[in-house]
């Protein structure tokens, strides 16, 4: 598979402070990568350098196997969607789709087929005469995204175009945005702090921290095998446990929480006896009043502090005996639990398999958490 | 009461308008009507009297005052065109390139000038430049000029502190305009592929577009209209046509072919500004607003 873009151990400074900090990170050729990470975490400045509006402070980025080191934006084989998309209002829809044609020197009524077509292709057709502000939020992405298609560039770079949309249009856009890269084939790599855009468009999503990059994986395995801590919170919602590690006569392993609450887990890679652990069960895998017969589970008794319905992702929220830890269990919505009200005891339980553990780091996704 | 609070409004009205409705009516309008009255009738001190256009054909006759009136003109357009190529670059690197701190910083330095008059401003360029100024000794003691040279009372010097005088009313316009640019669209620009010249020209004129305009409007009136700069930076060979119209009412008393003169310089700047709203595609009230 040819690679469309490296980027190899790539620096960036500002002052003392490293924004990407030795990055590593190739796209092959027709992929979707998404670049996820909360604001702040440099991921904007990753897709700057890419694009030509920085330089690296160290490192090399190659784009089809050339450097780019140098090389002015307006030279690069990349294109780029802004996050207010950038549109320009003095000229109408046609113009602004037309303008990086123009600039390498096409004209005519070659051009203007060329902007017609890709109009079509974004579902616009016969919009070219219409001024900007005529545009609803959606049209203005569309027309963000043709006039970089119509270039076409190697590498499409996309800096979270769906923000200022409303959430309806959103999960619309989403579907309609990596429908339309597998129909023309581009490489996307699209920067976004929201989990769910970058789960449901990549092929391959990198999970990014304080200019580092956590874990590059398909989106199933960024869920369901995260590499870290800070991963296995930021994407999608987990329980944590804070405990120690322990090892009884069979062999077993267990963790064993601060409330002093015992819990079997599978022998944990790169950990051993008498660790701090920080150990992760999502709400999805905590079965509610499970089956007496599956003996292998770890079971709690929990009283239910609240149930917030929220349509399929519906939750308990739930508190263990003796304790004030609080917990999230996924509520299924198939009429089996109707009957749990609020101040129930309830006995919830899950399959040690399910359990991830990682040694205490101490980091928060959310400082508010 | 619905009625009372119709009558309260309006007076309220009648209260702010007033002052502004008189001040246009008794120093603007009036004066205005009156002058044109006087720029159609037969000169009184020439011993003539009645309804007559000789005013206005007087201004034909006389090659000089012809030649005056294209040369204002002309210069006035180049001042806003100099005073236009100035500002741009100016403006962008006050709102774009320079840090927040140093902007404030900079409009101060803009601004500051325009605290003094405008007569001493001038003195201030003529105590540099006269024969016997600062620059020719500066220049005589560094050895590179022999003798003193004469840098005042010549198109060059005019121009130059004409450029110097109106610059304020450019940049101020434009900076306002430019401020509300989205970087964004520049960014994008040269992400498509265009060039410096080409983001100016698509991107950065185009948006700014009513702060020229309307800077440009401000800064022709300004140049056209003046007296001070002309007179004393330009000297005897730089006539303005501003100093026509002065000679005609205090050196020569006819006020009727002064103010046939100044009609037409009225006439004049409003046909000028109206081509140039027409070669931009621009509106009046774009511009205004």
């Amino acid at each position: 598979m040819q690679i469309d873009l490296s980027v190899r151990n790539v620096v960036k400074t500002f002052g003392d402070f490293a924004a990407v900090d030795d990055v590593t990170f190739d796209v092959e050729t027709g992929k979707f990568f998404s670049i996820l990470g909360p604001s702040g975490c440099g991921k904007t400045t990753l897709l700057r350098m890419v694009a030509g509006f920085y330089e690296p402070t160290s490192g090399s980025i190659q784009i089809r196997g050339k450097e780019v080191a140098g090389v002015e934006p307006n030279k690069r084989p990349v294109n780029m969607v802004f996050q207010h998309l950038a549109l320009f209002p003095m000229m109408n829809v046609a113009d602004n789709i037309a303008f990086g044609l123009r600039r390498r020197g096409e004209r005519g009524s070659e051009l203007n087929q060329k902007v017609e077509a890709i109009l079509e292709n974004v579902g616009l057709p016969g919009f070219g005469n219409k001024k900007i502000n005529q545009l609803s939020g959606g049209q203005k992405q569309r027309v963000a995204l043709a006039r970089c298609l119509i270039l076409n560039p190697v590498v499409l770079l996309l800096d979270e175009p769906l923000g200022a949309l409303d959430l309806k249009l959103r999960e619309h856009m989403k579907v309609e945005l990596k429908k339309l890269q597998q129909q023309v084939g581009t490489t996307f790599v699209y920067i976004t702090h929201d989990q769910s855009e970058a789960m449901v468009m990549s092929d391959r999503v990198a999970v990014m921290r304080e200019g580092k990059f956590e874990q590059v994986d398909i989106p199933q395995n960024i869920y369901t095998h995260p590499a870290s801590s800070f991963v296995a919170q930021f994407v999608g919602d987990n329980n944590q446990f804070i405990g120690r590690l322990q090892k009884d006569e069979k062999g077993q392993f267990f963790v064993v929480t601060e409330d002093q609450n015992r819990y079997q887990i599978h022998p944990p890679k790169n950990l051993s006896e008498s660790n701090k652990v920080e150990m992760y069960i999502r709400p999805q895998a905590m079965m509610i009043n499970p089956d007496e017969k599956w003996s292998q589970l770890n079971r709690i008794r929990v009283e239910v502090k609240s149930v917030l319905f929220d349509a399929a992702n519906s939750r308990l929220i739930v508190t263990p005996q003796h304790s004030h830890k609080e917990l999230i269990v996924a509520l299924p919505q198939n009429r089996q639990f109707d009957h749990i009200k609020v101040k129930d005891w309830i006995e919830i339980g899950w399959d040690p398999a399910t359990a991830i553990c990682f040694s205490e780091s101490g980091i928060k996704a959310y400082a508010e958490l | 009461m619905l009625n009372s609070r119709k009558r309260k409004i309006r007076w309220t009205f009648v209260l702010f308008f007033t002052p502004v409705a008189l001040w246009l009516l008794l120093l603007l309008i009036l004066p205005h009507f009156e002058l044109l009255r006087m720029s159609f009738v037969a000169s009184e001190y020439a011993g003539k009297s009645g309804v007559t256009l000789e005013n206005y054909f007087g201004f034909f006759k006389e090659i000089i005052y012809w030649r005056t009136f294209v040369r204002t003109a002309v210069f006035s357009v180049l001042v806003t065109c100099i005073v236009l190529a100035i500002s741009l670059p100016l403006a962008f690197y006050v709102t774009k390139i320079a840090g927040v701190k140093i902007q404030g910083f900079l409009m101060v330095l803009i601004l500051l000038p325009f605290w003094v008059s405008e007569l001493i401003r001038v003195y201030g360029w003529m105590i540099l430049l006269r024969e016997s100024g600062v620059i020719g000794h500066f220049m005589i003691a560094l050895g590179l000029w022999k003798e003193p040279v004469e840098m005042l009372y010549n198109d060059v010097v005019m121009v130059m502190g004409l450029v110097y005088t109106t610059l304020l009313f450019m940049v101020v316009p434009i900076i306002g305009v430019m401020e509300s640019l989205d970087d964004s669209l520049i960014e994008a620009a040269y992400d498509l592929g265009a060039k410096k010249l080409t983001i100016w020209k698509e991107i950065i004129i185009p948006y700014c577009m009513p702060g020229i305009m309307s800077g440009s409007i401000i800064v022709f009136m300004i140049v056209l209209g003046s007296y001070l700069t002309p007179k004393l930076m330009g000297g005897k060979s730089s006539l303005w046509f501003t100093e026509q119209i002065y000679n005609q009412f205090i050196l020569y008393f006819n006020w009727n072919q002064g103010s046939a003169f100044g009609f037409l310089l009225l006439l004049l700047s409003s046909v000028i500004i109206w081509i140039a709203l027409r070669m931009t595609g621009q509106k009046l009230s774009d511009v205004v607003k």
